[in-house]
């Protein structure tokens, strides 16, 4: 199997004044919405969206986007609309939509219907993904009960699953929803469906989740390589545990990247973009991080309780450049500095999928698109063969497109070609 | 001073009863002043979402004035476990009238007349079940009851708070309400901290069911069922749930009075316990 690399976009707001951290509570769940200006996101959503087209021109293996609400650092509450858009701007990189929170569709149906539309629009690129969601999305923004959560996302899995695979119109009878008539229409390319993954935060549940159903398993972090090293430690030690194939294409990582000319070049140009997400966007309440009864007991056990230490509710304020670098958060510097590191730490974690964050917090377009298309052609070349063909029969959790599908540009060019519409026989 | 340095020796006796539904429920029982008798009244009280503390000076004083009192131990705030078998309001209510089955308190006969009462979370559950079976019950008290949402008067989000912020708005005295909350225990050390997560998320994700993220499962287009004469007990200065709801309660509810106790937050049975008794004796006695 080949390494896959998904550019993706949180799609941050730019604009969270200096004094962010001090004035204001939290950018996520009450964020102040006198700090929206409508008329900026026309130009922030299309500079975004020409990035994620951008990255396919690049040759990055996927384009990416995910669902927030209510969220200062993602303008994205429906991904879904994005993707649309890009599925008709673009003809060869996967769209991964990591992803849906199925608990918060009502009906979840609604997922496997427009993920379906996503497939046969996009000519079967589609790469799913199924969040639990966060606490701030799910709990405090879309008011799901947080000790039932989980209970209705596995049944909105089973729904959609059920809606994908089974040809029949059938009834549903679940605690969270009822449907008398379930009959997916349209039905995905994507045979029997799109590959699923499942982003992760760390609730060890998700991992046996992944590997029963045998979905890749993503862990989006913005802590880095260095920290997420002993989370996924832990998956792989469950997956060898479940007697489950090694192939690193079970398991992505989020990292954020930065590539320019020389390292000192790097720190010039992207030093203050990644304070700015660091120490704007990561501002969140605490207090709305961990509703009793989201995580389960097994995962409280299982001791990730660090976060909940006043000593570390300042971690990201007292964190430099240097920090950032050094501590793995951030991967920066010239292609060989980035070409090292990444091969570190995708043998590390082992993973199979890389969600490369080439634009973070405040970043400008131009400085977005020279990192990409250095990363594109000076570093990802050499790190897609990392895993050489050991794996090759194991299965790749990536989308199988149809060889002939549509190319939007080359169907919207045919279309303004047309010399004049024809005109039937007139009275 | 804390809660647990300052617990009597228990004034009760625990007993352990399985209900139909197969949820495993210990519940203190309170004989009243003198001995066991037959004919005493019994009030069936639930707890908030704090669950019994070791010593519960209301529920001493009741069984101090001559009632029996009975009190469950909800699911997820027992070591039993057994929450994931309750779900939603019906289901908590319905928990409640299968301990009163198990307890013997629904037998009629020669048993005396049974009363219930709710503090918070516990109030919200009481009126509930008398609302699915006034006629069960003789009278009921209700201490500062979640279950109503006013928009002029928004409740806060206590499933938002840091545990500091917890005193503040639960206490009229926010220095005593540390106190009780945190029962002196030390958050540095590793294993309390997990005991205390673990916990938190057990009860209060429990409490969340009911209570998250409006506690409201419209329980007043159900209230013109309670005809019981019920009591409402408020403390001045509950920021939590404002004397407010106490007036929207007694709109609501076809014979409630009220009751305004001065010096009490939402903790109102901690901060003003002789006050509470006095009041409920009066109102179950009368």
């Amino acid at each position: 199997m080949t390494v896959k690399f998904c550019w993706f976009n949180l799609m941050p707001w730019p604009d969270l004044p200096d004094d962010f951290k001090t004035e204001h509570r939290s950018v996520w769940v009450d964020i102040d919405g006198s700090l929206f200006d409508p008329e900026r996101a026309n130009g922030v959503y299309h500079e975004y969206m020409d990035q994620l087209e951008f990255a396919d021109e690049l040759g990055y293996d996927g384009i990416g986007v995910n669902e927030h609400h209510q969220n200062g650092y993602g303008i994205m509450p429906s991904p879904n609309i994005i993707a649309a858009g890009l599925a008709r701007r673009t003809s060869q990189a996967a769209i991964c939509v990591i992803g849906n929170s199925i608990a918060l569709y009502n009906p979840p149906h609604r997922v496997a219907e427009e993920f379906a539309m996503l497939d046969c629009l996009s000519g079967g690129r589609l790469v799913a993904g199924f969040p639990v969601g966060t606490p701030m999305d799910t709990n405090f923004t879309y008011g799901q009960i947080p000790a039932l959560t989980r209970e209705k996302y596995y049944e909105a899995h089973d729904l959609i699953m059920e809606a994908w695979t089974n040809p029949d119109v059938f009834a549903f009878d679940g605690k969270y929803t009822q449907l008398r008539y379930v009959n997916c229409w349209p039905k995905p390319i994507q045979q029997p469906h799109p590959p699923i993954y499942i982003p992760g935060g760390g609730s060890i549940e998700t991992w046996d989740f992944c590997l029963e159903n045998d979905y890749n398993y993503s862990y989006l972090s913005f802590n880095g390589y260095l920290a997420g090293q002993t989370l996924m430690d832990g998956y792989w030690n469950r997956v060898g545990e479940l007697d489950k194939s090694m192939t690193p294409g079970r398991a992505g990582f989020a990292q954020i990247i930065c590539t320019a000319a020389t390292d000192a070049e790097a720190e010039e140009l992207y030093s203050e973009h990644m304070l700015y997400f660091f120490n704007r966007c990561l501002h969140v309440f605490p207090g709305f991080a961990d509703p009793p009864g989201y995580r389960t007991v097994k995962t409280i056990q299982a001791g990730k309780l660090d976060q909940f230490r006043k000593e570390n509710q300042a971690l990201f304020k007292r964190l430099t450049w240097k920090d950032l670098v050094e501590g793995g958060y951030v991967i920066a510097g010239s292609p060989d500095t980035v070409r090292e590191r990444m091969e570190d730490m995708i043998k590390r974690l082992r993973v199979g999928t890389v969600f490369c964050l080439l634009h973070m917090g405040n970043m400008p377009d131009w400085k977005t698109r020279y990192s990409s298309q250095l990363f594109a052609e000076k570093v990802m070349p050499g790190l897609r063969g990392i895993w050489g063909d050991e794996f090759a029969d194991a299965g790749d959790w990536w989308c199988k497109p149809m060889d002939d599908r549509v190319r939007p540009e080359d169907t919207m060019a045919d279309a303004r070609r047309y010399p004049e519409a024809p005109r039937g026989p007139v009275a | 001073m804390s809660a647990t340095e300052t617990a009597p020796a228990p004034a009760f006796e625990e007993v352990v009863v399985t209900t139909r539904r197969g949820v495993t429920a210990p519940v203190r029982v309170y004989e009243p002043a003198g001995g066991a008798s037959a004919g005493a009244a019994t009030v069936l009280a639930l707890h908030g979402a704090g669950g019994w503390l070791p010593g519960e000076p209301v529920l001493d004083g009741l069984a101090a004035a001559g009632l029996r009192v009975v009190a469950p131990v909800w699911p997820a705030w027992s070591e039993h476990g057994d929450e994931d078998r309750l779900s939603d309001m019906q289901d908590f209510a319905l928990h409640g009238w299968d301990v009163a089955t198990e307890m013997g308190l629904l037998q009629g006969g020669g048993a005396g007349e049974l009363h219930l009462m709710g503090h918070s979370m516990g109030g919200m559950i009481a009126a509930e079940m008398a609302a699915l079976a006034p006629q069960s019950a003789a009278r009921m008290a209700l201490l500062c009851p979640a279950g109503m949402w006013l928009g002029d008067h928004p409740i806060p989000d206590i499933f938002a708070m840091l545990p500091y912020q917890l005193a503040e708005v639960l206490f009229a005295d926010p220095d005593v309400g540390e106190e009780v909350l945190t029962g002196g225990a030390d958050f540095s050390d590793n294993e309390t901290l997990t005991r205390f997560m673990v916990a938190r998320a057990r009860q209060q994700g429990m409490a969340g069911k009911i209570l998250f993220p409006i506690p409201n499962r419209r329980f007043s287009e159900r209230a013109y069922r309670v005809t019981l004469p019920t009591l409402l007990v408020w403390g001045r200065q509950d920021r939590l749930i404002p004397p407010a709801y106490a007036d929207a309660w007694q709109a609501a509810l076809p014979d409630a009075t009220v009751e305004l106790v001065d010096g009490a937050g939402h903790m109102l049975p901690y901060e003003q316990s002789a006050a509470v008794v006095a009041a409920v004796t009066s109102h179950l006695t009368s």
